[in-house]
């Protein structure tokens, strides 16, 4: 405590005509347990009231706060200012959309990634009200929750080599929502739909295995694990594809 | 002018809005949801807990039953609720879970054979059953007879919200994020959507729809100390409450949640509770059981809220920096439950307090937490005043959840009603037109766009719109907080009278372009100082104490004048809103009783 914080953060309004790109600089006292969440809002409400940035529920469950602090992908409810230095540098995530200062537009990026992978279920089956639910194994269901956890934080997207060199890429975040639904028995889809979703250079093989998605992760989903699996059962299955029919059979 | 024209739209995507939403496309409807955030941030997401449903799955739910959650909501609304609606909701949640389940979620199933679970601190085993091996599990909440909270983990809101929103996009519902709706367009007598701002252009966008829903969670951000997400700042019901026509219900039944922590406030959930865990004074003594014998930490969130307060008020809370404070022990819980069945509330504790639950206690408070009142509508989640438009969720008073809701009550309610009340919407979409008056949609917009360039220019002064608003939050959280009376409450009602006079002097430092956050803080801050006045004058009006609405100068629940709702709206231009009352509820499957916990005297209907 009795520090006084430095804060570089990136300014840009693309709305704003007058506006162009570069750093402010603030300064704050650092008072105890602080997070830049106090921070960011103290220095809205306090030094510049067109500061932006996003956070929602500030107890990263939501994801909306991330961004790049002092060089790193991560949530900024999450960071306290006594583990970082005097000198704190924010910037927006890159990949996704600008919105102004440190907003990004995730809303439209994850959309358009779960339209593609069609993150759903895919079932014929019918609901039926007056029947009993469907059993299910409990171990099955918390491994599916494990996966669930993801938040679409954006940060394994905006650390990941492919996703800043082709836009196309579907990125971590979309193969761990894959692997969820293969893992789930609800989804009917077959090891074939899944491979032509994501059995290209724009899902697991566009992948050039750097590991920053894992390691920037806030929940610490084991991403690596699920695009290694994924990639595997997809070779698999494309070595199926291609081998005469007596010799397919269940790997 | 840009409009677009759609059958329903709702205002919110969260668990509510959604599932609404999706009922609606089900049958063929266009839909569009607006959100000020993308839909998977909406604060449904936060909900630890879980969902209350009578499955009777589990060992401790055994002998559950629909007719048993009638009971203990109705007894944990203090005879508040709308009884029919109590019903009709939890008829339907056992339905509503399974098909929740149907869509993806991973509900948390039985194991059959011995179990260890935890009550009151101490560990019991329970058998559960071989043949309900992989039905839908429940844990424990407070104020419940069984066992029926439906959960995954400690992430029950954000699976929920994240299956509801796939499925939402399977069912091609136009989900619009960053973008606010800023008023409703009616003339009247019927609303036809709304006027909407983006969040990332500052562009404004006329919505015209048959149907409009407001969807858009509690308003706890009245309050400096919230659980509540940041956007949880009441915009829908400011919206309806600015038509000057739909009336606002029971705002003064505000829930606090006993486990804010400090100084965050952030929410650990009730799960800690349920699970076994305590609550220590400074000398680390439980102090809970002293005051309710029987049900200790899991009397109802107001019951333990308030027996904190008195706790501290005799001096034996733990002083800090932020105040006093007193403490959760989960340690006993052991190190293997607390990392996997309330890992959340680990990483919560790790993250933004650097304790670690397994060894050390957590510091907590009571903080406001849930908006029992909200629009008014009927059952069919009609709001009165205009026609067209209907409610749902934590923004709605439909009213299943009187003075005081029960943990688990909440979540269950965003999708059992966003189910009843969708049906509803349908039925109302294929029987009844709408006339979209140019005049009124011109004049909607016409009025935001003058609103924005006056406060652009300074026109009605340049008072800051964070210094108003720390002042409502100083005023609110002194006279209408968890304790009231009548002579705090006058103080308070006078003080927002006079911040109200200043939020309609606001005027930016800015140029207000784009997403500009200032502008976003303008635009709201004569509509939250407008929500603290109906709570802080509603509360002043009710001379009693009813769930959790506590007056200190009217101790009892008082049935014989009392058992009423509060409807407020608010005139053009009037200092404070005009209230009106109406029966708490028209249909008595259960005449008013005691609660069996809380110990508070009742003047009896009769009396």
């Amino acid at each position: 405590m009795g520090r006084t914080l430095t804060f570089n953060i990136f300014r840009y309004n693309p709305s704003d005509p007058a506006s162009t790109p570069h750093m402010d600089k603030f300064t704050l006292d650092e008072t105890e347990r602080m997070t830049l969440f106090i921070a960011l809002n103290r220095i809205r409400e306090e030094l510049d009231p067109t500061l932006m940035f996003d956070f929602c529920c500030r107890a990263g469950i939501c994801g909306a706060c991330a961004m790049v602090i002092n060089g790193r992908p991560g949530l900024a409810c999450h960071t306290k200012t006594k583990e970082m230095p005097d000198e704190i540098t924010l910037m927006p995530l890159p990949v996704f959309k600008l919105v102004g200062d440190l907003s990004v537009d995730t809303g439209v990026w994850f959309r358009t990634m779960y339209q593609k992978i069609e993150s759903w279920v895919h079932t014929d089956k019918k609901f039926d009200p007056t029947a009993q639910e469907e059993r299910m194994d409990n171990g099955l269901a918390e491994q599916i929750y494990e996966l669930d956890r993801c938040i679409e934080c954006g940060c394994c997207v905006a650390a990941c080599g492919t996703a800043l060199m082709r836009e196309d890429f579907l990125g971590a975040v979309a193969l761990n929502r894959l692997a969820r639904f293969i893992l789930d028995p609800r989804d009917q889809r077959t090891e074939k739909e899944y491979f032509d979703v994501v059995g290209t250079d724009e899902g697991i093989f566009g992948c050039m295995g750097l590991l920053a998605c894992e390691d920037v992760c806030p929940k610490e989903i084991p991403l690596q694990e699920q695009l290694g699996k994924l990639r595997r059962k997809m070779a698999l299955a494309a070595v199926k594809n291609i081998l005469p029919k007596f010799l397919k059979k269940d790997f | 002018m840009k409009i677009i024209q759609t059958d329903l739209l709702c205002i919110g995507a969260g668990l509510a809005g959604e599932r609404v939403a999706i009922e609606a496309a089900d049958n063929g409807f266009s839909v569009i949801c607006l959100s000020i955030v993308p839909a998977r941030r909406s604060h449904s997401s936060a909900a630890q807990g879980g969902m209350q449903a009578a499955l009777g799955n589990s060992a401790m739910g055994e002998g559950d039953s629909p007719d048993v959650h009638f009971a203990d909501t109705v007894k944990g609304s203090d005879w508040g609720c709308d009884q029919e609606v109590a019903r009709l909701f939890v008829d339907a949640a056992p339905i509503a879970m399974r098909q929740m389940a149907f869509w993806g979620v991973p509900w948390n199933r039985v194991v059959p054979g011995e179990q260890t679970y935890y009550k009151g601190g101490k560990p019991f085993t329970a058998f559960e059953k071989p043949e309900n091996e992989g039905l839908i599990h429940s844990r424990n909440f407070g104020g419940t007879a069984k066992w029926r909270t439906c959960y995954t983990s400690d992430g029950t809101g954000h699976c929920v919200l994240y299956t509801l929103d796939n499925r939402a996009a399977q069912m091609g519902v136009n989900v619009v994020d960053k973008v606010e709706a800023i008023a409703l367009i009616h003339d009247g007598d019927t609303c036809m959507g709304a006027i909407a701002r983006c969040l990332k252009t500052g562009e404004l966008t006329a919505y015209l729809a048959r149907a409009t829903l407001v969807a858009t969670g509690g308003f706890g951000r009245i309050y400096r100390e919230s659980t509540n997400a940041v956007i949880c700042d009441g915009g829908g019901l400011i919206a309806a409450l600015d038509t000057g026509v739909v009336s606002l219900g029971n705002m003064e039944a505000v829930q606090f949640h006993p486990t804010g922590i400090v100084p965050t406030d952030i929410l650990v959930t009730e799960g800690c509770r349920g699970d076994g865990g305590t609550l220590l004074d400074k000398n680390e003594y439980r102090f809970m059981p002293d005051y309710e014998p029987d049900k200790a930490e899991l009397a109802s969130r107001d019951v333990v809220s308030r027996r904190m307060t008195e706790h501290m008020r005799k001096g034996l809370g733990v002083p800090s920096p932020y105040g006093d404070h007193l403490w959760l022990d989960i340690r006993h819980l052991g190190e293997h439950h607390i990392r996997t069945k309330l890992r959340e509330v680990d990483e919560i504790c790790q993250s933004f307090l650097g304790v670690d639950p397994v060894h050390q206690l957590i510091p907590v408070r009571p903080t406001q937490h849930y908006s029992m009142g909200g629009v008014r509508t009927n059952k069919d989640g009609a709001a009165y005043g205009l026609k067209g438009l209907f409610s749902a969720g934590e923004s709605a008073c439909w009213d299943m959840h009187g003075f005081n809701r029960l943990g688990g009550n909440s979540l269950a309610e965003t999708v059992v009603a966003g189910m009843i009340i969708g049906g509803k919407i349908v039925e109302f979409l294929k029987g009844t037109e709408t006339t979209f008056s140019t005049a009124a949609v011109r004049d909607a917009m016409n009025k935001q766009t003058s609103r924005i360039a006056d406060l652009v220019a300074c026109k009605h002064g340049s008072e800051n719109p964070y210094t108003v608003r720390n002042a409502m939050f100083d005023s609110i959280m002194k006279g209408a907080g968890i304790f009231r009376n009548g002579q705090d409450l006058e103080k308070c009602v006078g003080e927002l009278q006079e911040i109200l006079g200043r939020a309609r002097k606001v005027g930016l430092r800015s140029n207000g372009k784009g997403a500009n956050p200032e502008l976003t803080m303008a635009l709201k801050i004569e509509g939250m100082v407008k929500l603290a006045l109906c709570v802080a004058y509603g509360a002043l009006k009710r001379t009693e104490s009813r769930g959790a609405h506590t007056r200190e100068d009217f101790p009892e629940r008082n049935d014989r004048d009392w058992l009423t709702r509060t409807l407020a709206t608010w005139a053009d231009g009037a200092d404070l809103p005009t209230l009106n009352y109406e029966p708490a509820t028209h249909t008595f499957e259960m005449p008013p009783g005691d609660r069996g916990y809380g110990g508070g005297k009742i003047i009896p209907m009769n009396g």
